[in-house]
């Protein structure tokens, strides 16, 4: 049933300083609310337990994208559409493109923000999977200073981060460091609009002279959070791709991924069909490597 | 708790005092009396209440009062022009693309929006901007056509 709204205080603090003063000295009182469009469904569903809401949807402080030598700088309120707009993201970073693209429709892609995809914590969330292939770090703040971190880190458990109750996710920082790498992703669920993801893999794989020398995997809906699959990285490291050794490193990556791989049942899917689907997807990642 | 919000919808500003996690789909319904923009799922999943904010789509059930305060808001009711059916509208009409209504103020929009990103836009594009903008009636096939002979009719403008 609906929340009844005039039980719920929202508030628009001015700037970014008066956002951490209010959150520092009450902290865990208040839920942050950018583009609404995971709060206001729990609102619309009865679901919203803080009854205290801070805005930042209107922080021009938090919505930027950043582009240096080095890296993609993006702010925590910048929008999908935002990123799938922007040039350099679009020609360097395709998966994150391709991510904002599944995440919600357009309606929702012109008011959600990155900031909240990963605040939220959702294990099935579309863009973490491509923020665990690209390496990111990002950048917390709070009025005690701000630390980057890497993101791998971030993800403790379910819907549980590092993200301590004064601090506020500032930005996420992608290293352009992808030129000649071979960039992966896709997603398995019942529509690309809308629809959660049953799974979802993001790959990126550095191969010289028929050899994996490097390779990272992020994964939805495989674990209690957004997955950085380590062992099936460790696994494949190394490994050839040549036609005779083909067959033994899909063995390898997918037995490695099926380790690593916890998903669960639920309303989407199973974790048998998880699992099986997860590794059908590194296995497709591979052959098209080889070829 | 109540805040006072500044919007200006269809052209026309209102100062309203609401409470600021109202819902703008109820402000517009209730407050201002613009029942053309519908609820459907109430979860961003339909987009029967889509409506335009500074041009740009949104779902109007996921948009608390306050973050509309000096918006500027286009509904349905905003499409039409001087008491005429928009060319989109008429497209619509034409072309069978609504049949029971409840979708088609949340598919006029949209398509509006699309139109206005991609004036032009081919059947993938059209399948893309209408993704969020669920219907039971027609199957869609009637809508997807009703958009590309606006697009050609805005063409032709």
């Amino acid at each position: 049933m609906r929340s009844d709204v005039t039980g719920y205080e929202l508030n628009a603090p001015p700037d970014l300083r008066a956002v951490l003063t209010r959150i520092a000295s009450e902290p865990g009182r208040h839920a942050l609310l950018a583009g609404g469009t995971e709060l206001m469904v729990a609102l619309n569903t009865g679901r919203l337990e803080s009854r205290s809401l801070i805005s930042i949807q209107h922080l021009r402080e938090l919505r930027f994208i950043r582009v240096t030598p080095d890296a993609v700088e993006i702010g925590s309120g910048t929008t999908f559409t935002d990123i799938r707009r922007n040039a350099t993201i679009a020609r360097e970073l395709p998966l994150l493109v391709q991510a904002a693209s599944w995440t919600g429709s357009i309606a929702n892609q012109n008011r959600g923000t990155l900031g909240g995809n990963i605040c939220n914590a959702s294990p099935a969330a579309d863009t973490p999977p491509a923020l665990h292939a690209y390496d990111a770090s990002i950048t917390l703040l709070s009025v005690r200073g701000e630390r980057t971190i890497p993101y791998s880190s971030f993800h403790l458990g379910y819907k549980k981060t590092l993200l301590e109750p004064d601090e506020i996710l500032y930005s996420v920082s992608v290293p352009r460091a992808y030129e000649g790498w071979r960039q992966y992703v896709r997603k398995v669920g019942t529509r690309n609009a809308q629809a959660i993801s049953k799974t979802a893999l993001a790959i990126v794989a550095l191969v010289r002279a028929d050899r994996i020398e490097q390779i990272r995997i992020g994964a939805a809906s495989l674990a209690d959070r957004p997955l950085r699959c380590v062992e099936a990285e460790a696994a494949l490291r190394g490994r050839s791709i040549a036609e005779n050794d083909l067959e033994p490193t899909v063995r390898l990556g997918r037995a490695a991924l099926a380790r690593e791989a916890k998903p669960i049942d639920d309303i989407r899917s199973t974790a048998m069909y998880r699992s099986a689907v997860a590794a059908n997807l590194l296995e497709e990642f591979l052959r098209q490597l080889s070829n | 708790m109540k805040a006072m919000v500044q919007l200006t919808v269809n052209g026309q500003q209102h100062r309203i005092d609401v409470p600021p996690m109202k819902r703008l789909l109820d402000v517009l319904r209730e407050d201002l009396h613009l029942t053309g923009t519908k609820e459907g799922c109430g979860e961003g999943e339909c987009g029967a209440c889509a409506v335009l904010i500074d041009g740009e789509l949104v779902n109007s059930c996921l948009i608390p009062a306050l973050q509309i305060n000096g918006a500027r808001i286009c509904t349905i009711e905003g499409v039409s022009t001087e008491g005429g059916l928009h060319s989109i509208q008429q497209c619509f009409l034409e072309n069978g693309g609504a049949q029971c209504g409840i979708c088609t103020p949340g598919m006029i929009l949209a398509t509006h929006h699309l139109l206005d990103k991609r004036p032009t836009p081919t059947l993938e594009e059209i399948q893309e901007g209408l993704a969020g903008n669920l219907c039971r009636c027609t199957g869609y096939m009637r809508i997807f056509e009703a958009v590309q002979k606006a697009a050609e009719a805005r063409d032709a403008l």
